[in-house]
């Protein structure tokens, strides 16, 4: 039996409606997990100053509202009280929100055709800042704190043959800070892959431009140690006509939170953002994705998948899908599905969807979170398929809709592979 | 030719209240080639005894025994008595997330075989089988029951019959739910799979109506966990008239025996 499924309908422009002010859509209720772990007094009345109407934790603004800068000290520090955190156990970020960022950062190894440019940088370049700022106070506290940054160009009109790897590996559980800046220039084409490894208790901030009329893909892998933490804002800038697919994969690691913005700043662009999560016991796998339609006729699309086994695993998928008033003609789905394999996880899963204008060629979103049951083991073996192999076939199938994506056949396999291993931890 | 025993069954569940006994000592054979229809009012038991030769975890047996060919199905896992040929087409198939059909099948099929089937005549086999069922060739993408309607879920139920080619078809209200076109849909599809000839049937049904379409040749009247009556086609239409009323529960099948006997002199 399938439990807790809501799925929406993709609903097109309301034609009648010429505007619809603030809509907003909540998932699933608030977590008691920073609320039970606080010592505060105002805990709970905190918690139900969020709710409208009835509902447990809606936000209480716009996500255009939202604070963003390159000073760590504009960023109260974290009660895990606010919207963005709330999900998140603080406790477990082990200082990323807290202390000076001063230990070493993952080494960066860089390969990639000849054609791509890559350069260490300081500080003061001036690609740094180009495409984000930060969204939160860990992401602030890396701004303020990373002492050198990697900065990987595809010149313009260039279409780069295989892909350029990233391989980012963890030097310990000092807690640190790390700058990446991705130029994709005009025209060009190019797949680059962030490959994380080892352990590390890191903050890490990825720049990407997407130039006029590039196509650009980032896959972001974190295949961590189990004892790794790792918060990483990845923010993206689209020019007119650009073309940009985000895939992140999310298998190791103790707590790991992924926040990607796309922000569109001329008509003609496309996002596709996937993911793709297996938490195990004990893990907290998070992302919080954010689409800005700033301008008119931009295209997005969202697709992220879990799973999940063991005994608080936990994850955490959050869609802030803004369409401004600007932006006419925006085409927009997002969807998270997840797949509890077990009892004891859990799986948060929260679209949000503003829509400042009437005027757009579609708008949707959906969530659902389906457990994989008796039930189902027992009609897959009724007809003759072995417990273990019926496991495999549910859990391969529902995410290989994402790693299909992927298309780099050396990473498909290896996280197929990767996938295969996660199932396998479930046999003992 | 096969031969499936069920003698003197007891199954009973665990409920909030406590142990409730459901299946009260039923004894049934069925053999290759035959159709046996088991029929009786809701709630009397009929699902307890398919569930259970497929190896419901939820039900116990108590005593009594299930063999095939002499083998203990009792002693098998779900999945092993599915490989030795027993197939049971649910009440309620459940949807399975994540699993297309086309995976489904073929992933069922090289289990039951033991090797996967040649692609090529498979895949073949499946589209033939499908159109025959008229079920919509996009099926196979979907996953696993997902979104199915209750008449689509039934079908397919049937198209896994056709294609897995089991020993003992056990078919738990099959019908219910059905409109006339779906119904005769459906009763081609078992007709098709017994015409063959290696397969036994035994068709569990509320109503009437399918045995227009499916006939057997044994009908066993079950009430309240028990096989209370048993006759030829000749008890279904006798039912078809009369409804269960007749077998209050609670009356034995000697009572009823001698309420006959009374009757007819
Ligand atoms: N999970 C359950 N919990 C409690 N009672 C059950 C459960 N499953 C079946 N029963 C009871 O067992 C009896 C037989 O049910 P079932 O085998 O489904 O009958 P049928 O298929 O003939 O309608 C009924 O009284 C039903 O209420
Ligand atoms: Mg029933």
């Amino acid at each position: 039996m399938t439990d807790v499924t809501t799925e929406k309908a993709r609903i097109g422009a309301p034609s009648a409606q010429p505007f619809i002010n603030g809509f907003t859509e909540e998932g699933e209720s608030l977590s008691p997990l920073n609320a039970a772990e606080s010592k505060s007094p105002l805990a709970g009345d905190a918690v139900k100053r969020h709710s409208h109407g009835g509902g447990v934790g809606i936000p209480d603004s716009s996500r255009a509202g939202r604070l963003s800068s390159y000073k760590l000290a504009d960023f109260k520090p974290l009660t895990g009280m606010e919207e963005d955190w709330r999900f998140t156990p603080l406790k477990r970020l082990r200082g990323l929100h807290t202390e000076v960022l001063n230990g070493a950062a993952p080494s960066v190894a860089v390969t990639g055709p000849d054609s791509v440019r890559i350069e260490s940088v300081g500080r003061d370049d001036a690609r740094i800042g180009s495409a984000a700022i930060p969204e939160d106070r860990v992401s602030a506290n890396a701004w303020e704190n990373f002492t050198e940054a990697t900065v990987i160009t595809v010149p313009a009109e260039v279409q780069v043959d295989g892909e350029v790897s990233v391989l980012l590996t963890g030097q310990g559980t000092d807690a640190s800070a790390q700058h990446l800046v991705i130029v994709a220039e005009k025209f060009s084409k190019s797949v680059v892959v962030l490959d994380h490894q080892g352990t590390a208790v890191v903050s890490e901030n990825v720049e990407i431009v997407v130039e006029d009329g590039a196509q650009l893909t980032v896959i972001s892998l974190q295949e961590w140690n189990d004892d790794a933490v790792h918060a990483s804002s990845q923010q993206v800038k689209l020019g007119r006509d650009a073309k940009f697919k985000h895939i992140v994969v999310s298998l190791g690691g103790d707590l790991v939170r992924v926040t990607p913005s796309a922000r569109f700043t001329a008509p003609g662009a496309e996002v596709e953002l996937f993911g793709l999560y297996f938490a195990d016991a004990g893990q907290h796998l998070e992302q919080r994705l954010f689409v800005d339609h700033a301008v008119a006729n931009c295209k997005s699309n969202v697709l992220y998948k879990g799973a999940l086994q063991g005994r608080n695993a936990h994850t955490v998928w959050v869609g802030d899908v803004l369409i401004r008033k600007e932006a006419e003609g925006t085409d927009t789905y997002e969807a998270n599905r997840n797949l509890v394999l077990t009892d004891g996880a859990r799986a948060d899963s929260v679209p949000n969807l503003e829509i400042e204008t009437g005027l757009i060629a579609g708008a949707g979103h959906a969530s659902a979170t389906g457990r994989f049951d008796d039930e189902h083991l027992f009609y897959l073996m009724a007809r003759g398929i072995p417990e273990k192999v019926a496991r495999r076939l549910v859990v391969r199938g529902f995410l290989n809709e994402i790693i299909q994506q992927i298309k780099v056949p050396a990473i498909e396999e290896r996280l197929t592979a990767a996938v295969e291993r996660e199932l396998a931890a479930t046999d003992n | 030719m096969s031969t499936l025993e069920i003698k003197d069954l007891h199954v009973s569940i665990d409920t909030e209240q406590g142990t409730k006994e459901i299946l009260k000592g039923v004894s049934l054979t069925i053999k290759t080639g035959e159709t046996h229809a088991i029929m009786g009012p809701n709630g009397s038991g009929k699902s307890t005894l398919a569930s259970t030769i497929a190896g419901h975890p939820r039900y116990n047996v108590t005593s009594g025994s299930i063999t095939l060919d002499g083998e203990d199905v009792l002693a098998m896992t779900v999945d092993q008595r599915a490989r030795a040929g027993l197939f049971l087409a649910m009440q309620y198939p459940v949807e399975v997330p994540g699993v297309s059909m086309t995976n489904f099948l073929r992933t069922a099929k090289t289990a039951i075989d033991g090797e996967a089937p040649k692609l090529r005549t498979w895949t073949k086999d499946v589209k033939a089988a499908m159109a025959q069922l008229r079920i919509d060739a996009d099926f196979t993408q979907r996953n696993v029951n997902e979104g199915f309607s209750g008449g689509e879920k039934k079908r397919v139920e049937i198209l896994q019959l056709e294609l897995f080619k089991p020993k003992f078809a056990i078919l738990d209200e099959t019908d219910s739910g059905l409109d006339v076109d779906a119904l005769k849909v459906v009763s081609e599809g078992v007709n098709r799979a017994h015409a063959e000839g290696n397969m036994g049937t035994l068709l569990i049904t509320h109503y009437t109506r399918i045995l227009r379409y499916i006939k057997p040749e044994f009908v066993h009247v079950f009430v309240d966990g028990q096989v209370v009556e048993e006759g030829g086609p000749e008890l279904a239409d006798r039912l078809e008239e009369e409804g269960y009323d007749r077998y209050a529960t609670g009356a034995g099948a000697a009572t009823i025996a001698a309420a006959d006997a009374a009757a007819q002199a």
